[in-house]
């Protein structure tokens, strides 16, 4: 009897991947996050050229056969160095907004559950690093730790961390106040078991749309950082400086812009899709 | 008879703010000195209209909500000087069922989920013990074993609260509180519910606090019987002798209101005037006399004792006695 139970939890486990699938949007969503993440791995492979090669010859050529994207102002293959830009993109967005939704996440479920004195601590914090411009602040905290592409990350991790705490804590709160939890309490489990199984899991959803949102304002920053001249340094590729680099050439060269715009607006908003779809499959109210 | 709990005095008041500073304007006494005992293996029953402060009574009893002052005592302990660590431990022996299962079941949780916690939080068991438990559990609120995955949004409100009463009952406590366990459900499946929990009350040798407006429900399910009105007691005594001959107005009332299936037969009522008062501002003498019909002057002026009359308690100046 013992087996047949554990059999049929492990079932029930498999199919978030395979309901992702079945929704139309999400599919869609994770096939275009799925492409990007391919681009990124396997770019050693499919970039034509090497992203820091001068081709002072072909400088400013539109797409062609070789050159699949053109070229930009110094004869470097664009096509190459979308493909290598995708790295930075997805490094520097996954990891600062893992950074930003860590700190973010804990920081809410303590503010939300724990009143008083620790709530109005934390929140002040918030409330403080919310006044600045995020990217004032980004370039800020870049300034103060030097350019590096660690630094950019941890910066746009840290002007990330507010959202994160405020959607955290205003979850917890309207959880806090439901029937389950006084229930939990009247089982007679511990206030971290409740924090840990009860509310942050129920806090889940308003947390999964915000991380992808987050991770698309990262990328967007990322490259507005590099667009500015304080996120990837030259010549590594970002899609960011690809832009920076090309305005000057916007009417002499519109390839140049067209092609990084396209594949920042392609990725953020299929990770946008795939959140969406997300929050949909981790709810369990929307299962039939 | 030895009682396994007893309440004493016990007061719940709610602080009322106003303003930007939050200054506290007065109370709202939600539970105003409330005494009574409950004895084992028996239904004691808290009936009363809402707002009367039942739930707030039954809460306060299993420290949900913090009593202001007066005395628990379960099986000789008082739990108003446990420490949260010790109350949280000796919830293991009495529970809470609540009233909406709508809410008070996590729609993250599966069946299996919701009912191996508690066991997981006041039991070392083997997967293997667990299990069994779990499923013994199971059978006795009339599911089967393929339910054991669904997620509490799949089940039917009855099903919810058969849920929720598995999941108080499971550690084997020698308490409960029901806070309207029915009254959040379909009037079809309330008796199966009730017939339910009265069932497992008697199989497990429970002593229950049962809280109720409806008074036929009551009447079927309950031993001993307290009448709220407005924070405090009116008349308390045993079950069967109260709807029989209640003695205070107020219960004489709420019984009258009663609809009873006796074609033909035209009964006196006793009809309510007005509205309850506020609890944050109570009125100054007996709490039921601007609603009473036979209050008199002292009723105005002093507040009546729960005292001893005829087998029974009643808190009034003035008690029925035809």
């Amino acid at each position: 009897m013992n087996t047949v139970l554990k059999k049929q939890k492990h079932v029930k486990q498999e199919s978030v991947l395979k309901q992702l699938w079945q929704d139309p949007l999400g599919r869609l969503g994770f096939i275009g996050v799925s492409i990007i993440v391919l681009l990124a791995i396997f770019a050693p492979v499919i970039a034509t050229f090497d992203v820091a090669k001068i081709h002072s010859k072909d400088a400013l050529q539109g797409p062609s056969a070789t050159y699949l994207f053109g070229t930009d102002n110094f004869g470097r293959d664009i096509f190459s160095r979308i493909v290598y830009g995708a790295r930075v993109s997805l490094v520097v967005g996954i990891v600062s907004v893992t950074i930003a939704a860590g700190i973010g996440f804990l920081l809410g479920l303590i503010a939300g559950y724990f009143e008083g004195k620790t709530e109005t601590v934390i929140m002040m914090v918030m409330d403080v690093l919310f006044a600045f411009p995020s990217i004032l602040l980004a370039l800020l905290i870049v300034a103060v730790l030097g350019t590096s592409i660690v630094n950019t990350m941890i910066a746009i991790g840290i002007v990330n961390v507010p959202v994160f705490t405020r959607t955290v804590r205003a979850s917890v709160k309207s959880i806090k106040g439901l029937d389950y939890i006084a229930n939990a309490k009247s089982i007679g489990l511990k206030d971290s078991k409740i924090l840990i199984s009860h509310i942050a899991p129920n806090s889940l959803a308003a947390f999964t749309v915000q991380a992808t949102l987050a991770l698309s304002s990262g990328i967007l920053t990322e490259a507005t950082m590099s667009f500015l001249g304080l996120g990837i340094q030259p010549p590594a590729p970002s899609w960011g400086s690809m832009l920076s680099e090309a305005r000057v050439y916007m009417e002499l060269a519109p390839w140049m812009v067209i092609f990084p715009i396209l594949f920042i607006v392609l990725t953020i908003l299929s990770f946008n899709i795939l959140g969406d779809a997300l929050r949909d499959v981790l709810d369990p109210k929307l299962k039939l | 008879m030895n009682n396994i709990l007893e309440v004493k005095n016990l007061k719940t008041y709610f602080p009322v703010r106003e303003g930007v500073i939050r200054k506290t304007v007065g109370y709202v006494r939600a539970v105003d000195d409330v005494s009574f005992d409950v004895k084992p293996r028996r239904v004691f029953a808290l009936v009363g209209e809402s707002g009367c402060g039942k739930s707030t009574t039954g809460l306060s009893v299993v420290r949900l909500i913090k009593p202001t002052s007066g005395q628990i005592i379960f099986e000789g302990e008082d739990l108003s000087k446990l420490s949260e660590e010790q109350m949280r431990l000796k919830r293991r022996d009495m529970q809470f069922i609540f009233q909406n299962p709508y809410a008070s079941l996590n729609p993250r949780m599966n069946v299996y989920q919701l009912l191996a916690e508690p066991l997981k939080t006041h039991f070392n068991l083997s997967p293997k013990e667990q299990d069994k438990k779990i499923l013994d559990m199971l059978d006795k609120i009339g599911m089967t074993e393929d339910q054991l995955w669904r997620y509490p949004h799949q089940f039917s409100g009855g099903q919810k609260q058969r849920i929720s009463i598995a999941r108080a009952l499971i550690t084997k406590p020698r308490f409960v509180v029901a806070d309207e366990p029915v009254s959040a459900l379909d009037v079809s499946i309330q008796a199966q519910v009730i017939n339910l929990l009265i069932a497992l009350q008697k199989e497990m040798q429970l002593s229950m606090v049962f809280i109720s407006h409806d008074l036929n429900v009551v009447r079927f399910i309950s031993q001993d019987l307290a009448v709220m009105y407005l924070g405090s007691i009116m008349e308390r005594g045993d079950t069967r002798l109260i709807y029989e001959h209640p003695m205070h107005p107020y219960s004489r009332a709420l019984l009258d209101a009663v609809p009873k299936l006796e074609p033909g037969k035209k009964q006196k009522r006793s009809h309510l005037k007005g509205e309850v008062p506020n609890p944050a501002n109570p009125p100054k003498g007996c709490p039921f006399s601007p609603r009473c019909e036979r209050a008199k002057d002292i009723c105005f002026k002093e507040k009546p004792q729960l005292l001893e009359y005829k087998d029974r308690f009643v808190a009034c100046h003035y008690p029925l006695e035809d």
